[in-house]
């Protein structure tokens, strides 16, 4: 597929703070350890909802959630986990929703396929891959808002995500389109399904770049392009969970691992304690809170 | 007003003060074409509210989702109900369910124009007639099909007072009415006659032709068809009809028509027929067309019913 360093800058992580290097990894952190644990406690019966999730591309929302802060709406669709829980959504409702109980952050009828959160801006998803596209392009034509619209490779090919991006390109709303490459539309990769490419022929004139999921890289082109929306960034990404569930894809060998490759970096930013000391906080925070939950459900059940 | 309204001109002005005072949004493909979607939609800029989309169809309808969730209440506009194949996706699987999924509203007023023959060539397997069955089975979609300009509305301001997605079936043949079309309901008739949509002039024909016959009819007028409910006319006007009721549909039978008749006959012990369009499948030849039935085809139904029923 692509290369761990797709259009990459070099020494890139260097030009960011250190804080926002160890935000960033805060966020990876959340992102990965609360899908990892989900993976631990899954069993029929706890989870009644189909699950998806993003082990291996948590870098990809963390990265957004540091260089477009505050986008008036986000347009997701499944596998939003880390999208939910980078922008700030908070991790209870998420842990509730999973568990299908009122309390979650769309009263259980969202699942991890449908997750709502109006606090973030975060609007429900309908289950067929793409409605986020057409959707997210009128909201922010009708309001003139930054607005963050997420796919994936396989939503891109619906006839209305194409549709929905020529019309942005000729109505210019101001929307980031976020793609999420893993090559994979359940086990099937792209060059089975389509012989186009993705920033050739489906960006229709608009600013767009092709990178890897590599975080700085992403902070860096995602503040460069929101200076002049709509713009499209495909990021070609290793995804470790399978389509769905909670399996490991074992059809397909991972080109990268892009946590460790973010540790590398920060090793190199002489930042390997703080690394180390987030990782095991965010590790125990997230086990905590999911034990407390449950023990809860199980009393009052 | 300088004189009585008709039809197309009351939509045509609602929808200008919508957009213009309410920063509201009209919105469908080729709008601005010769007629002006038969003088329904007013000239407006972008800027002033009228939004020329793009002609992917099922596209289309997920922008009209996005402008109801930014607050825009888009008024969608379908030149064919037959269209409604592609544009449904969004207007039946996001709009009419958010309020129960995420507990926000998706406000759309979908207007999706029936049409016929009857105004000269044939429309052929594509664009056909009505087609709001496939939007009554939908939960939490509104479907209603007014024919004058007070029924329109009315649907009109319901909607503007409520949250949810309106399917308002309307059809060509009834834009230039002027005047109401009341129910006529007396006692001890032969039959109620619940027309829908268009089929409310041939059941005024019909009725007429049927009265020269021998035959009493009432007609009760169907506007909202979901949620529907079988309300005291319905049930008084069934109730004293010796050989119960017949809807009337311009749109197939095994839809909204018989989901209706069900309801009726549920509430009110007497038998209630359908009459649509037929089970077949239109070809552009005259001869090969399906058409909503005509006043003949209801006159001779009715005297049927009543050689059949002893």
């Amino acid at each position: 597929m692509g290369s761990s360093n797709s259009n990459a800058l070099p020494n890139l992580p260097r030009n960011f703070p250190k804080e926002i290097s160890l935000d960033l990894f805060r966020k990876i952190c959340l992102n990965r350890y609360f899908d990892l644990k989900v993976t631990e406690l899954y069993r029929p019966g706890l989870f009644d909802c189909p699950i998806y999730l993003g082990v291996g591309e948590e870098s990809i929302a963390a990265a957004l959630s540091l260089s477009l802060p505050s986008p008036s709406r986000i347009f997701a669709q499944h596998r939003c986990h880390s999208w939910y829980l980078s922008y700030g959504g908070p991790m209870t409702g998420l842990v509730d929703e999973l568990l299908g109980l009122p309390t979650g952050c769309a009263g259980g009828m969202g699942g991890s396929a449908s997750i709502h959160c109006p606090e973030i801006g975060m609007i429900g998803h309908d289950g067929l891959m793409g409605t986020q596209v057409p959707i997210g392009v009128a909201y922010a034509m009708a309001t003139k808002k930054r607005t963050l619209v997420v796919m994936g490779d396989a939503s891109l090919e619906e006839d209305y995500v194409l549709g929905a991006l020529g019309f942005a390109a000729t109505k210019k709303p101001p929307v980031l389109f976020i793609c999420t490459d893993n090559n994979f539309s359940c086990i099937t990769p792209v060059c089975v399904r389509r012989s186009w490419n993705t920033i050739q022929h489906a960006t229709f004139g608009m600013p767009a770049i092709e990178i890897s999921d590599d975080p700085w890289l992403i902070m860096h082109y995602v503040r460069e392009l929101s200076l002049n929306l709509p713009a499209f960034i495909n990021i070609r990404t290793c995804r470790i969970s399978s389509h769905a569930g909670v399996n490991k894809d074992r059809t397909v060998v991972p080109e990268w691992n892009r946590f460790d490759l973010v540790k590398e970096e920060l090793t190199k930013l002489d930042l390997d304690q703080e690394t180390e000391k987030i990782q095991l906080l965010l590790e125990d925070a997230i086990n905590s809170l999911w034990d407390k939950r449950l023990k809860e459900v199980v009393r009052a059940s | 007003m300088p004189h009585k309204y008709t039809l197309s001109q009351t939509i045509c002005e609602a929808t200008r003060y919508h957009c213009l005072h309410r920063n509201g949004v009209v919105m469908g493909q080729c709008l601005d074409m010769a007629g002006n979607v038969a003088g329904t939609v007013p000239s407006l800029t972008e800027d002033e509210g009228l939004l020329e989309l793009s002609m992917a169809d099922v596209m289309a309808s997920g922008i009209a989702v996005g402008y109801a969730l930014a607050g825009r209440r888009p008024i969608f506009v379908t030149r064919y109900q037959g269209f409604q194949w592609f544009n449904a996706a969004f207007f039946t699987n996001y709009a009419a369910k958010c309020k129960e999924l995420w507990r926000y509203n998706c406000p759309i007023f979908i207007r999706s124009i029936g049409m016929d023959s009857s105004a000269g060539v044939t429309i052929g397997p594509v664009a056909s007639c009505s087609q709001h069955g496939m939007f009554t089975r939908t939960p939490g979609m509104t479907v209603v099909a007014p024919v004058t300009p007070n029924e329109w509305l009315d649907c009109f301001n319901w909607w503007l007072e409520h949250g949810g997605p309106v399917y308002c079936s309307e059809y060509r043949r009834s834009y230039h009415l002027t005047d109401e079309l009341p129910n006529i309901i007396e006692p001890n008739v032969d039959i109620t006659i619940f027309p829908i949509s268009a089929t409310r002039l041939d059941a005024i024909e019909a009725r007429n032709m049927l009265l020269l016959e021998g035959f009493r009819c009432n007609i009760v007028n169907l506007i909202w068809l979901k949620p529907f409910n079988v309300d005291e006319a319905i049930q008084d006007a069934l109730s004293s009809s010796k050989y119960g009721g017949l809807i009337l549909d311009s749109d197939f039978e095994n839809g909204a028509s018989k989901c209706i008749a069900f309801d009726m006959i549920n509430k009110i012990d007497k038998k209630v027929r359908v009459l649509g369009l037929e089970e077949k499948t239109a070809g552009f030849a005259k001869h090969l067309d399906n058409l909503p039935p005509t006043s003949e085809k209801i006159k001779n139904f009715v005297k049927q019913i009543s050689i059949k029923t002893p």
